[in-house]
């Protein structure tokens, strides 16, 4: 892999994991618990699509292929997806899915705290400004994950679950593989494997608060970076690229 | 006449000189029941719609063609939600709160925009929806701008400006499908086909068939008859779809030189009472998909107020 390369695939797994989660918090457009939080997940969803432009945009500009971010969006298969397992996972119940965007924000806002120091200016930039945004994410998440967890005995039990279904997917957040290793000696990209501490203890100390047990580490799961995905994810891309793929002439 | 009699007379009378001297009234004014009934009605319906119509446009948000177009519909979508939650709190100045509101609704007692019970079976259909539809309800809404209930008129003005910037990206989308591919093309077409005449039916009854005009008409809770608003929207709407270079599916849609107007064909009233009643091709959907998501959610509502007395609990026993 060249280096372009290299940069190529570090965006693509960035613009990725904020394209898939925003893609699934589409799914509860109009679904949601109540009207405040219908407006909250469509909020973080907006963030998160266009985090997922900015990242494409910069991805295809340094391929120099002449893909923007809809080719780079709608025409990959599954194999070419980058995104975090944790993040294609089906939405379930409103545990679940505050569960998985809990874990997620808690790693974005440090990934991102590094990202606003990276040595390209444009990667930076993007991260200063999400970082804003999931400030907001991941004060709103950890707030529910602490009324789920200390508020009714069915809200206890289902978060907890939630928590227990999605633990084995978390490891690989922190895996540093070439690409990574190779983007931080470059001052592009940034420590994952140097986050987990910190990250430990902010999750600890939602999940103290919230009255809920850290499940052990039993179990992972990995292969993302490869394009090694879940089954769900699929479905996820037929859906969303329907359009674009049946009708390939066509501008919208 | 007895004294209390006398006296509600009176009042009324000052609450009608009050309206038509376009003095607005005010949540704690008095105002006559019947009234306050109306605005009920009218207004928790208008919020119902808001968060109904966010259903048929959902069902294409994670299917839209590019990152740009599901980014505009998402934050329209959005717009909607936020529209819904102001007029329940508008509503709620009346003296009824959310909660009941739900209630009616999911119980069938209180109605929904019925444009919201047909389906979106092409992305045209999101564009006809904001060209069309945003556009037949922004011809009503400015109209109750200037409506007699203070918080009514003023929610209005504020979701009017929203509004049109929805009928705008309803265009845009429509005129990228007009001028697109074949498919394209007949997708948009489709589209008018199929919500043109449900959108005229938003206006309602004709006006001689009408049963609230007139009261509403009066309480100037309502400025412009349906005909009227109805006329206005097609005139302004003939030539927008003339320059899309689509058909408006009426056969006697003609301009009239004499009355300075489209003449148009006769709704299907039959099919608009249909759908009201129930039995147009989504209704059910649409409503237990608000039941679902109103009784799914309980628990996370319910965990929400059993954390917040938990902290109150708490932060008083500290003091």
């Amino acid at each position: 892999m060249t280096d372009k390369d290299m940069r190529f695939d570090y965006l693509l797994r960035l613009g990725d994991n904020s394209l898939i989660l925003g893609q699934r918090l589409a799914e509860w457009c109009g679904h949601a618990p109540m009207l405040e939080e219908d407006l909250a997940l469509t909020n973080i969803g907006l963030d998160l699509l266009g985090q997922a432009r900015m990242f494409l945009s910069y991805a295809g500009e340094v391929e120099g292929k002449g893909r923007d971010e809809d080719r780079l969006a709608y025409f990959r298969d599954t194999k070419d997806w980058r995104n975090l397992l944790l993040l294609e996972q089906p939405n379930g119940d409103f545990a679940k899915t505050m569960a998985r965007q809990f874990f997620f924000d808690a790693f974005q806002y440090l990934q991102f705290e590094g990202l606003a120091k990276s040595s390209d200016d444009r990667l930076a930039g993007i991260a200063a400004k999400s970082l804003k945004e999931i400030t907001y994410h991941r004060r709103h998440s950890a707030d529910w994950i602490i009324r789920l967890g200390d508020g009714t005995d069915e809200s206890h039990e289902r978060i907890q679950g939630a928590i227990d279904d999605l633990w084995g997917y978390l490891p690989e957040m922190f895996d540093m593989d070439a690409v990574d290793d190779a983007m931080l000696a470059d001052g592009f990209g940034v420590d994952v494997a140097a986050l987990r501490p910190v990250w430990d203890d902010y999750v600890n100390g939602v999940l103290a608060e919230a009255t809920l047990i850290r499940p052990a580490d039993s179990w992972s799961v990995r292969g993302s970076r490869e394009g090694k995905h879940s089954e769900h994810l699929g479905y996820l891309l037929a859906e969303m690229q329907f359009l674009p793929r049946a009708y390939p002439d066509a501008k919208w | 006449m007895d004294v209390i009699d006398q006296e509600h007379d009176e009042l009324e009378t000052a609450f009608q000189a009050k309206v038509e001297a376009e003095q607005r009234i005010e949540p704690k004014d008095w105002m006559p029941e019947k009234y306050r009934q109306t605005l009920i009605r009218q207004m928790s319906q208008h919020a119902h719609s808001e968060i109904v119509g966010m259903l048929p446009e959902g069902n294409w948000l994670t299917r839209a063609p590019s990152l740009k177009r599901k980014t505009i519909l998402m934050a329209k979508i959005q717009d909607e939600g936020g529209h819904g939650l102001y007029l329940y709190s508008a509503t709620e100045t009346l003296g009824i709160s959310r909660d009941e509101m739900f209630e009616q609704l999911h119980s069938g007692k209180a109605k929904y925009s019925s444009i919201f019970n047909y389906p979106t079976l092409n992305w045209a259909d999101i564009g006809a929806i904001g060209w069309l539809v945003d556009g037949a309800a922004i011809t009503n809404q400015i109209a109750l701008c200037r409506c007699s209930y203070g918080p009514y008129a003023r929610a209005m003005i504020r979701i009017c400006k929203e509004e049109s910037f929805h009928q705008r990206q309803g265009y845009d989308i429509m005129m990228t499908m007009a001028q697109g591919t074949k498919e394209q093309r007949e997708m948009a077409q489709d589209a008018l086909n199929r919500w043109w005449w449900p959108t005229l039916m938003m206006f309602g009854p004709n006006d001689a068939n009408s049963a609230n005009s007139a009261q509403s008409m009066k309480w100037r809770i309502k400025r412009q008859s349906n005909d009227d608003l109805r006329q206005k929207f097609v005139d302004a709407t003939v030539p927008q779809a003339e320059f899309l270079g689509l058909t408006i599916p009426d056969d006697k849609l003609a301009w009239n030189d004499v009355r300075g107007h489209y003449d148009f064909g006769e709704i299907d009233w039959e099919e608009f009472k249909a759908v009201v009643k129930g039995n147009g091709l989504c209704n059910r959907e649409r409503l237990q998909a608000r039941v679902d998501a109103h009784d799914g959610g309980k628990w996370v509502r319910d965990a929400a107020l059993a954390y917040a007395a938990k902290k109150a609990d708490r932060k008083a026993k500290a003091a």
